[in-house]
């Protein structure tokens, strides 16, 4: 039994959740949209969510390819 | 202080002995009534009692309880209303196997007290970088989260022991991660959590004497969610619940949808020492357990003790991440 990448796996997973975390308050949370125009508040939000699913989309992306790669890794040994 | 310790005790010994108490006569009362099932990976298939969603409530509501007569607080009222009532949506799976949609939706609406109560603080807080705030979307996230925590806890429950002493690690170290936060009376709550579970380990572990159950399973991810929430730690409580939710991720990346445990191929084989292996079937889901045995085969003891030492090396990252809340980048 391999059990290091599992470890690594639950390790990369915090670490995503930190990066994510910080892209969210630093970036994301203050930006406004209509920049100079007066967006409306939920059209604003709206699109913040859009892109916060995108950031999901790639952090199921990366734990995904990490997940194949261990199993293919703990098959093989 | 003084006072916090006195009450953790308290609540901490009715949390422990209720469920230490009740459960052997809820064994006996559930083999009378014939309410047993085959453990297939077990020497024989002996038949074990089920469910202890029973002796889990009443641990959580006594101990919770009494942890509300010292701090009459809304939050713990929304613990045990929710707690509550994901009971009732598990011993309604347990008595008629449902569809894999009807717990993620049941779940949802055990949600609701949290929100009518009003036990929430709408501002998500990340280590690092501090807080956003999100009024309207927190909401849903209320919504999620319950459902979300509830069938992370019921996806490990899988062999023996693993949800309950799975549950005491994650709880035991929210409530450290509470405790480093000050919010002292939710970590007393979250350690109510614990000893319950860890009363319930003592009849759940290899070879168990009762399952949970999905009536049990629920509480538990009901009941850590709920804390979660009332204790303003969501991305604490994910943390420590990271194997879990590895899992989780496992399984639905590799179903591509959500499907009842029950209804999934067996993604490991039983060999004839008793030892579990990963299955070479190509439609069987990738899960926890198939990814620590793809390796070599392991007993049911073996697989437990890897996952919980995994449970463990979340919880020092749950409580690391609760230092990080107060440090600023």
């Amino acid at each position: 039994m391999i059990a290091g990448p599992v470890y690594a796996f639950v390790l990369v997973m915090w670490l995503l959740i930190l990066a994510g975390g910080g892209l969210i308050v630093t970036i994301l949370g203050p930006f406004s949209f209509g920049g100079s125009v007066d967006l409306d508040p939920i059209l604003n939000s709206g699109i913040k969510v859009a892109i916060a699913l995108l950031l999901v989309t790639l952090w199921i992306f990366t734990l995904s390819t990490i997940k194949n790669w261990i199993f293919k890794k703990q098959l093989k040994s | 202080m003084e006072n916090q310790i006195i009450v953790a005790v308290l609540v901490s010994i009715v949390a422990f002995f209720t469920v230490f108490a009740i459960t052997p006569f809820l064994i006996k009362f559930l083999e009378k009534r014939n309410l047993v099932v085959k453990d297939y990976n077990r020497k024989g298939g002996a038949m074990v009692a089920r469910p202890g969603g029973i002796s889990i409530i009443i641990g959580v509501i006594a101990s919770e309880l009494v942890l509300y007569a010292f701090f009459p607080s809304i939050h713990i009222l929304a613990i045990v209303i929710t707690s509550s009532l994901a009971f009732c949506v598990g011993i309604v799976d347990d008595r008629r196997v449902m569809g894999g949609w009807f717990k993620p939706v049941a779940l949802a609406f055990c949600a609701i007290p949290i929100l009518l109560l009003g036990a929430y603080d709408p501002d998500l807080a990340f280590p690092l970088f501090g807080s956003v705030k999100i009024p309207i979307l927190y909401i849903g996230l209320v919504i999620f989260m319950i459902p979300i925590t509830g069938n992370t806890i019921n996806s490990i429950d899988v062999l023996n022991g693993i949800a309950s002493g799975f549950t005491s690690i994650a709880s035991f170290a929210l409530s450290a991660a509470l405790f480093v936060m000050q919010n002292y009376e939710i970590a007393i709550a979250s350690l109510a959590l614990g000893f319950v579970s860890l009363a319930f380990y003592r009849y759940h572990k290899f070879p168990s004497r009762i399952f949970p159950g999905d009536s049990g399973v629920l509480v538990f991810g009901a009941t850590y969610g709920s804390i979660a929430i009332v204790g303003h730690v969501e991305v604490i409580a994910a943390v420590a619940l990271l194997p879990a939710i590895m899992n989780s991720f496992l399984f639905l990346s590799s179903m591509k949808k959500i499907v009842e445990h029950r209804q999934i191929k067996n993604p490991t084989f039983l060999s004839d020492d008793y030892k579990l292996g990963a299955t070479p079937d190509k439609d069987a889901p990738i899960t926890i357990v198939r990814l620590i045995v793809a390796g070599k085969p392991l007993t049911e003891k073996e697989i437990g003790f890897v996952i919980f030492r995994l449970a463990i090396f979340s919880g020092i990252l749950a409580v690391i991440t609760a230092f990080l809340m107060d440090v600023r980048i």
